[in-house]
């Protein structure tokens, strides 16, 4: 019996199994122990492919609902949908160009403003900040990111569009307008409301997401690492652009996902500041929407099949935005990877 | 191994009489916050050979080490006082600057520390630092420093590939190689072959016997035979204290401390 302890003690069991019989030990171990660990060694695999195909099978089921329920609006308007930007319940004309066009353009500025900062805050977090510092901040970045999206949207519409309206929009608008190239962004009147103010308010949510997934990946480089960098003369930004964002690509990429994913799919503070016009314009200072704005709107109201069958469409766009999205970052560290060399 | 010349055995210089006197330790005190880490150092460490610290853990050798091109600087509560002169010039001074200062003092660290980008640009990444080279230049200066390393016929044909693709010893020589690149003066050394096999381990240590030829060496070590095979000078330490420094075949012979002896022969540490 002690023997038994000791061995089992020391072997992996498949190992020892193997080995029974060559050196004669199916004394020591009974046949139903071995047989017991073999059940349960299969029931936890089973078990843990178990949770594992759930998802998958959500995800298909997901994306079979959601087709059934556009098919309505698939067929009625078909690849059109995505460039028509009529949205008129009353005489069941359904594009979707105006939604689509809001969620990619409020997310691009919610990152164009949201990933600069984060990595700002991330590399001072992590590099920079005198020690004291670091909990405070770094408490506060976490604790921002757990603000419900409704308080954003209120304190966006109350407080920070007015604001925006009175002092930012008019200055953008005086001097941006003309600019060439970039001047359509900004033309039109200041409302408050509107494309640009819900992706700033999306880059203000996704900010702390994004910094503290730098933050914990910039804190995972070895020191040895960056002293050696450091050795070699170069400066704190050298480190952080050429050793730590190196080393840390795969994570700084995954927190802006996270962020991009969050900006794609947030609602609530969105549907505040958006305006939720279905109007097509190019400038970011008119009032737009968004697909996730769209949907928590007007399910309530509607009405007709077809107008449901569009909503439900707008879904599924948002999935396949979602995933081109989450396979161009794939691609991306495909090709960070390639261009540091073969690990073989 | 048994073709491996030990270094010192035909020329071993004299301290006193060696050319030049490379760093200059004086007065050196360090503390870790409130930890006297060391204390009222003084050492003179000779241009072009190799010297040696050793001693048990924690007495102050990579400390030490770490001072001559102020690594410490980077985190906070770490204090130097006193003076290191480097060619004349008070390393320790505040208006010092740390890159120039980096240049010219390189290191090595106890784990190989491949950047995370190509065995080429793992070199000349520090060469990119200072100097703007031409393409054929920058060649000849990774080819340059690769060979000095003893690595060139090992990655010549695979200088694209990833630095992490190389074995622990080859990764440690190409940190060497890094380090040289950039043309120091002075090369650190800490514990550079204590995570490598004993043939790895060989490499280096052939290595750093050829280097001083161009460069004043100072090296950490745990392993006393490494010490007496590759150093022209040895220094032990204790408690923070330099207790004796002299000729490394002094030091292994006839110490003239007893705690030196104690420590060389093995009854403590």
């Amino acid at each position: 019996m002690i023997d038994t302890l000791v061995l089992r003690g020391s072997f992996p069991v498949a190992e020892l199994a193997k080995q029974t019989p060559r050196q004669n030990m199916s004394k020591t171990i009974s046949d139903a122990t071995l047989k017991r660990q073999h059940l349960s060694d299969r029931l936890f695999r089973g078990t843990t492919r178990m949770f594992a195909f759930i998802v998958f099978a959500l995800l298909v089921g997901i994306i079979i609902s959601l087709l059934l329920g556009a098919w309505p609006a698939l067929k009625a308007f078909g690849i059109k949908f995505f460039f028509a930007a009529e949205w008129n319940p009353v005489t069941d004309e359904f594009g979707a160009l105006v939604p689509i066009f809001g969620t990619l353009a409020t997310s691009a500025i919610a990152l164009l403003i949201g990933v600069p900062v984060s990595f700002g805050i991330a590399l001072f977090l992590t590099e920079l900040s005198p020690k004291w510092l670091r909990r405070p901040l770094g408490i506060a970045v976490e604790l921002l990111a757990g603000i419900p999206s409704i308080i954003y949207g209120m304190w966006g519409l109350f407080v920070f569009a007015p604001a925006f309206q009175e002092h930012i929009q008019p200055w953008l608008i005086d001097h941006l307008s003309e600019v060439p190239m970039l001047g359509f962004l900004f033309e039109g009147a200041p409302m408050g409301i509107g494309i640009l103010t819900a992706g700033i308010i999306l880059a203000i949510m996704v900010i702390p997401f994004i910094a503290s997934v730098m933050r914990d990946v910039f804190e995972i480089v070895p020191p040895l690492l960056k002293e050696s960098a450091y050795g070699l003369g170069a400066t704190t930004w050298e480190v952080v652009r050429h050793v730590v964002l190196p080393y840390t690509k795969i994570g700084v990429v995954g927190g802006i996902m996270l962020g991009l994913g969050r900006a794609l799919g947030e609602t609530m503070a969105i549907t505040f500041v958006i305006g939720n016009a279905h109007q097509f314009s190019t400038s970011l200072m008119m009032p737009g929407n968004s697909i996730a704005s769209a949907l928590a709107n007007e399910f309530n109201e509607a009405t007709s099949d077809l107008h449901v069958a569009s909503l439900i469409e707008l879904g599924l766009i948002l999935f396949i935005i979602t995933f081109i999205v989450l396979a161009l970052s794939k691609l991306l560290l495909l090709q960070l990877a390639k261009r540091e060399g073969k690990q073989t | 191994m048994t073709n491996y010349a030990l270094p010192i055995q035909d020329a071993a210089p004299d301290v006193r009489s060696a050319p030049t006197e490379k760093l200059a330790v004086r007065n050196l005190n360090f503390h870790y916050g409130k930890f006297h880490a060391l204390k009222d150092i003084n050492l003179s460490i000779p241009g072009n050979r190799v010297t040696a610290f050793i001693g048990p853990s924690g007495c102050g050798k990579s400390t030490l080490l770490r001072t001559f091109n102020r690594m410490y600087e980077l985190y906070p509560h770490q204090k130097a006082d006193g003076e290191i002169v480097l060619d004349g010039e008070n390393i320790l001074d505040a208006r010092q600057d740390l890159n120039r200062l980096r240049a010219k003092v390189g290191m090595v660290f106890q784990k190989p520390t491949p950047f995370p980008m190509s065995i080429f640009d793992n070199i000349a990444f520090g060469v990119r630092l200072y100097e703007r080279l031409s393409t054929h230049e920058m060649n000849d200066r990774v080819e340059w420093a690769l060979k000095k390393a003893a690595l060139w016929n090992e990655v010549k044909d695979k200088l694209k590939q990833s630095g992490n693709s190389l074995s622990g010893g080859q990764q440690q020589r190409l940190c060497i190689a890094r380090a040289i690149a950039v043309k120091p003066e002075v090369v650190l050394l800490d514990e550079p072959a204590s995570a490598l096999d004993p043939i790895s381990t060989a490499h280096i240590e052939e290595l750093i016997h050829e280097l001083k030829e161009d460069y004043t060496i100072v090296i950490v070590t745990h392993n006393m035979q490494q010490a007496a095979r590759v150093s022209d000078c040895t220094a032990y330490m204790y408690l923070g204290e330099l207790i004796e420094f002299g000729n490394t075949d002094t030091i292994f012979t006839t110490p003239k401390q007893k705690a030196t002896e104690d420590y060389i022969t093995g009854k403590f540490g």
